[in-house]
């Protein structure tokens, strides 16, 4: 329920250790072929140390983050991701967030959350924010 | 057809310019459940929404619907002619996506890109061409249910790595 979310709290962590058969299901079921995700010589030729992770990828697992904690009753209005750094297959990646604004608009809960992930070392990879309606107790 | 981009010439190009508002061939999916599933499967994800039909109808989304970034599976046609991009090597700058509606299965999703805007940056990887399209999926009933903007930026001189030009 909306009224049970406050500003500062934050959602449960999703942890994810993809290997290369990750991604190239994900290169299967996404129809995205780049072989820098799956072709070592080709994603060296690109200037990377070794094949890389689809930044959809990552933008899925944001979302799974964000859909997991609204629940079947939240709405997930927006998801923005930016992919500021390349992360690796083999690597430890955690998918973050926290509640920044809770408001009502139009008698529809609000709730906007700053999402990321960060990789092994704990930087941040990957930010985004996103933006969810809850149903309110009012309105039930 | 590529020339090396130096110091003060720009690779965008009045041709490449007109690309921009221009909309790709219009490519219509019909969400299958198989395909749902498989992409839910890739991306780890085991919400019962996205796979078991008595659960999501149990719902009040009242069927199984596809996980927020599926779309990305629903790739844009082509645009009517050819784009004439300038570089070898492609990286993904982000997403934004905007949700009036989930996709559900049984829908028929028609997507629709278009590029918004060009520009270019010059960074370690030398310069580097940002290309910001706006991608539209409409269902059965006209209905817009979500709008994805890219970041797609490319670089690099060399024979062209396969998929780029398709994003």
């Amino acid at each position: 329920m909306f009224e049970d979310v406050a500003i500062g709290d934050e959602l449960p962590e999703i942890v994810k250790k993809p290997d290369t058969r990750q991604l190239v299901m994900y290169a299967g079921a996404s129809q995205d072929f780049v072989a820098i995700h799956y072709d070592q010589n080709v994603a060296q030729e690109a200037g990377h140390p070794k094949v890389i992770i689809h930044g959809a990828l990552k933008s899925a697992w944001l979302g799974q983050l964000v859909t997991t904690w609204m629940g079947v009753n939240g709405r997930l209005l927006e998801l923005d991701v930016s992919y500021r750094a390349i992360d690796f297959p083999g690597e430890t990646l955690t998918c973050i967030g926290k509640v920044i604004d809770t408001r009502i608009e139009d008698g529809v809960g609000l709730v906007e959350l700053e999402i990321g992930l960060n990789n092994s070392e704990g930087a941040s990879s990957t930010p985004g924010r996103a933006l969810v309606s809850l149903p309110t107790r009012a309105a039930n | 057809m590529t020339t090396s981009p130096s110091s003060g010439d720009t690779v965008i190009s009045e041709k490449l310019r007109s690309f921009i508002g221009l909309e790709s061939i219009a490519v219509m999916y019909e969400i299958e459940r198989h395909a749902v599933q498989r992409f839910a499967c890739a991306i780890g994800d085991t919400n019962p929404l996205y796979t078991d039909r008595e659960f999501a109808q149990a719902t009040s989304y009242g069927g199984v619907i596809a996980p927020p970034t599926f779309l990305r599976s629903l790739l844009p046609g082509d645009y009517p002619k050819l784009y004439p991009e300038p570089f070898a090597h492609i990286l993904d700058g982000g997403s934004k996506y905007r949700y009036n509606e989930p996709v559900r299965v049984g829908d028929r999703i028609t997507v629709v890109r278009k590029i918004s805007d060009l520009f270019e940056k010059h960074g370690r990887m030398g310069t580097m061409l940002f290309k910001i399209s706006e991608i539209n999926y409409t269902n059965q009933e006209s209905r817009l249910v979500a709008v994805q903007t890219t970041t797609t930026i490319t670089y690099g001189m060399g024979e062209k790595d396969s998929g780029v030009g398709d994003h």
